[in-house]
């Protein structure tokens, strides 16, 4: 039965699948992360004008908008209020790797994955006493996959996101910041962006939210770059909203506490870089919420 | 036993024994080797098929820049110049300069590639674009983390781009596959950009002689 029900589904073409998926949004306010599931394909397009229509209308979210988001978020406590809307409210934090995935090892058994949670508690807090409401793409040890994390910072309205990772090499006790590299320009149909290059439209916005952090890492620990690098980094591709990485060096230390040490300057940089970055992301300005 | 069959037994047993002791290092040595052997990964072996299948062109040797990891600037490369005898071919070529760049620096800590690492097979399409297909223990045995895979990625493209201008980007792919990063970081769903400039032919610089 169940065979012969799929077995009638008819396959859509591309175009009908973005109307598609445009139209649930729109009509149910469900989030990104949520229409992941109607993927048919890899390439989803975000519809930033339309997000931006409804996010900035001075219109309330609907309770079902709300609903969808919180579920997606597993972190976030605080809807944002109206009168929020349209500027820099939410900071997605995502701790790299998780679950099977350690990421980077020293031989000392310092493990990426576990550093990185203990540095996004005192990121998150210091974010907080800033005026800053923080979601997290992962609160415990799972592994979230690039995807899933990219849409959980694609489902917010006036976000960034900063991915926080530990080198295996690098000068111990120094931070560095990368955002992507520049990304091939591809039209876009109806305000449509692909997924897999979302990041596209933000990485000038990033580069200035990187430089502004950096900046605050380079005060803070002697041998940091003075300004932001670029690189290929797989989870900023997929992100649309001002999207960087931060990397401390490293797991090659012999002890952890070395480490743990950086942790309260780290987050203290990001979330000065992020106050910093806040009064040039006007994201209502902009016609369809596009740097 | 009669004293003589005692005798003849005892005599017997000390020539085996004497054979034995004179044999024994040799049986170790033997189990030293095979152990190495057996050591050796099947990626290094491969490698060594594949450098050994390259031909050797008895043309003269040119100035190769090869880039490695600089030693004091962190997360710098820098140009070390070699003199190869490189093809004109530029598929050749190519394959000639990536395995000299995983054959490595001497000083290990200049390393960008991972030693047991192999070049399994260069193609270059009529657009410019080199795809380098690597063994997976580009991947595994590489440190994870954004600046150290960055720092392999650009040693393989700045190589190239200073030896054959031909390849204009680079297509990375592991195993004859397509991974989604290199080890955890970076992205290798793309191509990296080799060379900005329009392709000609390899301006070939004879070395001095001596």
């Amino acid at each position: 039965m169940g065979s012969a029900a799929q077995a009638r589904v008819p396959v859509l073409p591309e175009w009908m699948r973005f109307d598609m998926l445009l139209g649930m949004r729109l009509a149910l306010g469900i989030s990104i992360s949520d229409m992941k599931l109607f993927r048919g394909n890899r390439i989803l397009g975000l519809a930033l004008p339309f997000l931006a229509a409804i996010s900035f209308a001075g219109q309330a979210p609907s309770p079902s908008q709300q609903a969808a988001t919180a579920a997606a978020t597993p972190a976030q406590t605080t809807p944002i209020s109206p009168a929020q809307a349209g500027t820099l409210n939410v900071v997605v934090l995502d701790p790299a790797h998780g679950g099977a995935d350690y990421g980077a090892r020293g031989t000392e058994g310092v493990r990426e994955s576990e550093v990185v949670m203990e540095f996004a508690v005192q990121v998150r807090r210091a974010l907080e006493t800033q005026g800053f409401q923080v979601v997290q793409t992962r609160l415990g040890n799972e592994d979230p996959t690039f995807d899933e994390r990219s849409a959980v910072a694609n489902a917010q309205v006036g976000a960034v996101f900063v991915t926080l990772h530990v080198a295996s090499t690098g000068l111990p006790g120094t931070a560095r910041v990368y955002v992507n590299e520049d990304l091939p320009v591809t039209p876009e149909v109806a305000g449509l962006i692909p997924w897999e290059r979302a990041q596209g439209p933000f990485l000038s916005l990033s580069r200035k939210l990187g430089d502004l952090v950096q900046g605050q890492l380079a005060q803070r620990f002697k041998g940091s770059p003075g300004s932001v690098q670029s690189a290929a980094v797989r989870q900023l591709r997929t992100t649309a909203a001002p999207a960087i990485a931060v990397e401390v060096s490293s797991v090659t230390v012999e002890n952890r506490n070395d480490l743990d040490r950086m942790a309260p300057g780290v987050a203290d940089a990001i979330a000065k870089g992020v106050a910093a970055f806040k009064p040039s992301y006007v994201v209502a300005g902009a016609a369809g919420a596009k740097p | 036993m009669s004293p003589k069959w005692r005798t003849g037994l005892i005599m017997g047993l000390a020539v085996a024994v004497s054979a034995a002791a004179i044999y024994l290092p040799t049986l170790r040595q033997h189990v030293k080797r095979t152990a190495k052997l057996v050591q050796q990964t099947e990626e290094q072996a491969r490698r060594e098929l594949t450098q050994a299948l390259s031909p050797t062109p008895t043309g003269p040797r040119v100035k190769t820049k090869l880039f490695w990891a600089s030693g004091t600037e962190g997360a710098r490369l820098t140009a070390v110049t070699v003199e190869l005898p490189l093809a004109d071919d530029p598929v050749l070529r190519s394959k000639q300069v990536l395995n000299t760049l995983l054959a490595g620096p001497v000083d290990s800590d200049l390393r960008t590639l991972p030693p047991d690492a192999a070049l399994l097979e260069f193609y270059l399409l009529p657009d410019g674009t080199g795809i380098a297909d690597f063994s997976e223990a580009l991947g595994t045995s590489i440190p994870s983390g954004i600046e150290s895979e960055q720092l392999a990625v650009e040693s393989i493209t700045r190589t190239l781009e200073a030896n054959v201008p031909q390849v204009q980007r680079l297509k990375i792919l592991i195993h004859g596959q397509e991974v989604d990063t290199l080890a955890g970081h970076l992205d290798l769903t793309g191509t990296f950009v080799v060379n900005t400039k329009p392709a000609s032919a390899p301006a070939v610089k004879p070395a001095k002689a001596g």
